[in-house]
């Protein structure tokens, strides 16, 4: 499976370069990930969250990178899921802007995993690429994910749907997090 | 906290509620101290916007004072103790939207934004207690309010102006402006303004702010045409008199050069079976707007002339008249208000006194009435024209 989608950052190329190519910071913004450790310069161990299969993990390598324009890596060894994905930063026509252009391939498996990974992306797959970047363009221009008393738990906001009612949230809600 | 929130198609229900919280470090949460009924807010009532919940705690005209800021907030731009407006759509500051000053288009408020997508093509802002298809945002017709993005919306009061003197520069003093601002109105045009509620009144008296030489108001509540009236516009009744021939007779058979249409998507038509044919594809949903005043605004603008859209519309609709519109060289501007735009030249207007909002101003209930509140300007009892709360 292949998803691509884009979206326009204010900021410029080596700003938004240098923020991907931190691998930790992907999680922060993309829905399925739960932590990516970076283990050598080029190398990096990344776990998935829940939704996406139980304990699904790997290790990726970055296989190309250019900086403040491109960085492209695939999952090493036996992973679960293998996977490859690339990134280009593209300065806007409107000469402050980056245009982000992402894609990623999934070889999906049979199994539980592969059945779990599926109902993930769901019917319309690109959806969860596309809310990725949105909130990745939310950490950049705003510094963080943007929530509210109806969507509280950001990274979340689309599964959530129909989402709790827009009033604030009790002390226990909030101490439960996002995985009351 | 007390709060009103949506209970249903037709029913608000103040209930208590938790308070709220910082959740990103630029909230900052307001006490607030009046706030308002809108007529967007009658479109939620009657379940016109879709992705309402039992729950959501409604209102987006609102000011307080504030008292906890999140640690991400420049305190040279605000600080505990502040008094503030705070304009209805939430603007992040920093996007490309925000950067052209298209506050309520900013692409970063909206959490919801990809359900806002499959919608209108486009995401759109945040907006305070308005549906979850613009963020899922609580409310302000309550006791308190987080307001995100707080160092960049709300607007410091820091003269001693009454509360009813700035509250509407949270919404529709700033809407009312802008829908006579995007008329271009030069000092030779006659204006016609499509609704005498709250924000057409607001855009007639900008009109005549910005020079037009006459200003037509257009409704069928005679209180409210009244007010108009009282105010120097020119009145006509859309169930007494046919509008578009009454609007030749106060033109001289030109057509008006600017038209408003303040009413939006729950117009009521004066010919019993136009209405008739809209409200029933409304509703079975086949059609989600009832548009009778933008339809007759096109047809009746003068050709060559500019048709401002500040009434609310939802989604699709039908006999849209596009003949009209294109044969006559007609331009045809809209949005919902980019509030923070204007809230600071109004606020001098207001200072200067060339505008008052406070003529709107009707009816003053508590918080906990505001089920009343909704009831009368609903349907116009009591003549009602602006309900403010006070929590
Ligand atoms: N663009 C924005 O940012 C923005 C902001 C605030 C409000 N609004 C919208 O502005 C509109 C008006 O708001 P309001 O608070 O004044 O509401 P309101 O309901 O008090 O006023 C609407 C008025 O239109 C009149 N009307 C109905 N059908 C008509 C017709 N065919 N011709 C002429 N008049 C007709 C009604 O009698 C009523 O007086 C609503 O659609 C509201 O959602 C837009
Ligand atoms: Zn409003
Ligand atoms: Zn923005």
């Amino acid at each position: 499976m292949e998803l691509t989608a884009t979206t326009t950052i204010r900021k410029p190329p080596p700003k938004v370069y240098a923020f991907w190519r931190d691998l930790g910071n992907l999680p922060t913004f993309m829905a399925h990930l739960e932590e990516i450790r970076t283990t050598g310069d080029r190398t990096s161990h990344w776990s998935a969250t829940a939704p996406f299969g139980k304990n699904v993990e790997w290790d990726a390598e970055i296989v190309d990178e250019a900086p403040g324009e491109t960085i492209a890596w695939r999952s090493t060894g036996k992973a679960d899921v293998p996977n490859a994905g690339t990134v280009r930063f593209v300065p806007a026509p409107d000469g402050v802007s980056t245009e982000v252009h992402v894609v990623l391939s999934y070889d999906i498996p049979g199994g539980a995993i592969g059945k779990a990974v599926a109902r993930y992306f769901g019917e319309e797959p690109h959806q969860q690429l596309d809310d990725d970047l949105r909130r990745l363009k939310q950490v950049m221009e705003t510094g963080q994910v943007v929530r509210s008393d109806g969507a509280p738990w950001g990274k979340r906001a689309r599964k959530e749907f129909p989402q709790r009612p827009a009033q604030p949230l009790s002390d226990s809600e909030l101490a439960k997090g996002a995985d009351a | 906290m007390r709060a009103n929130t949506w209970a249903g198609r037709n029913k608000v229900e103040v209930r208590d509620v938790p308070d709220p919280k910082i959740l990103n470090d630029r909230d900052a949460i307001v006490r607030i101290t009046s706030t308002a009924i809108c007529g967007s807010d009658l479109h939620l009532l009657d379940g016109y916007v879709p992705t309402m919940q039992d729950g959501d705690i409604m209102g987006h005209e609102f000011m307080g004072e504030v008292i906890e800021v999140g640690q991400g907030v420049d305190p040279g731009r605000l600080r505990v103790g502040d008094r503030v407006v705070v304009p209805f759509p939430i603007a992040c500051g920093a996007c490309g939207a925000c950067a052209a000053e298209l506050y309520s288009c900013c692409e970063n408020s909206n959490p919801n934004a990809g359900i806002a997508e499959k919608m209108f093509g486009h995401p759109v802002a945040g907006i305070f207690g308005y549906s979850h298809l613009t963020g899922g945002f609580a409310g302000g017709q309550a006791q308190y309010a987080r307001v995100p993005f707080a160092d960049v919306g709300p607007l410091k009061i820091e003269s001693d102006l009454t509360d009813e003197q700035v509250l509407f520069l949270s919404d529709i003093l700033p809407t009312g402006y802008m829908g006579a601002e995007m008329c271009d109105i030069q000092s030779t045009d006659v204006v016609a303004v499509w609704g005498a509620g709250p924000v057409g009144q607001f855009a007639m008296d900008s009109a005549r702010v910005l020079g037009a030489a006459k200003v037509i108001a257009i409704d069928k509540e005679p209180y409210r045409l009244q007010m108009a009236e009282r105010a120097g516009h020119t009145p006509v009744n859309f169930e007494e008199v046919d509008v578009r021939s009454r609007l030749l007779e106060l033109t001289g058979g030109r057509g008006p050069d600017k038209c408003i249409d303040a009413v939006g998507m729950e117009a009521s038509h004066g010919s019993a079976h136009i209405h008739a044919y809209d409200r029933v594809k409304q509703a079975v949903r086949s059609e989600t707007e009832r548009p009778h005043a933008l339809r007759q605004a096109i047809l009746s603008c003068r050709s060559g002339g500019i048709v401002s859209v500040i009434g609310v519309y939802g989604g699709f609709l039908d006999k849209f008249p596009a003949g009209a519109w294109m044969n006559r060289a007609l331009t045809l501007r809209t949005g919902q208000c980019h509030v923070q735009r204007y809230m600071n030249p109004l606020l001098q207007r207001i200072e200067r006194g060339e505008i008052d909002p406070t003529r709107v101003i009707t009816h003053t209930l508590p918080l906990d009435q505001a089920e009343r509140g909704f009831e009368i300007f609903k349907n116009k009892q009591d003549h009602c024209e602006k309900v403010v709360l006070k929590p």
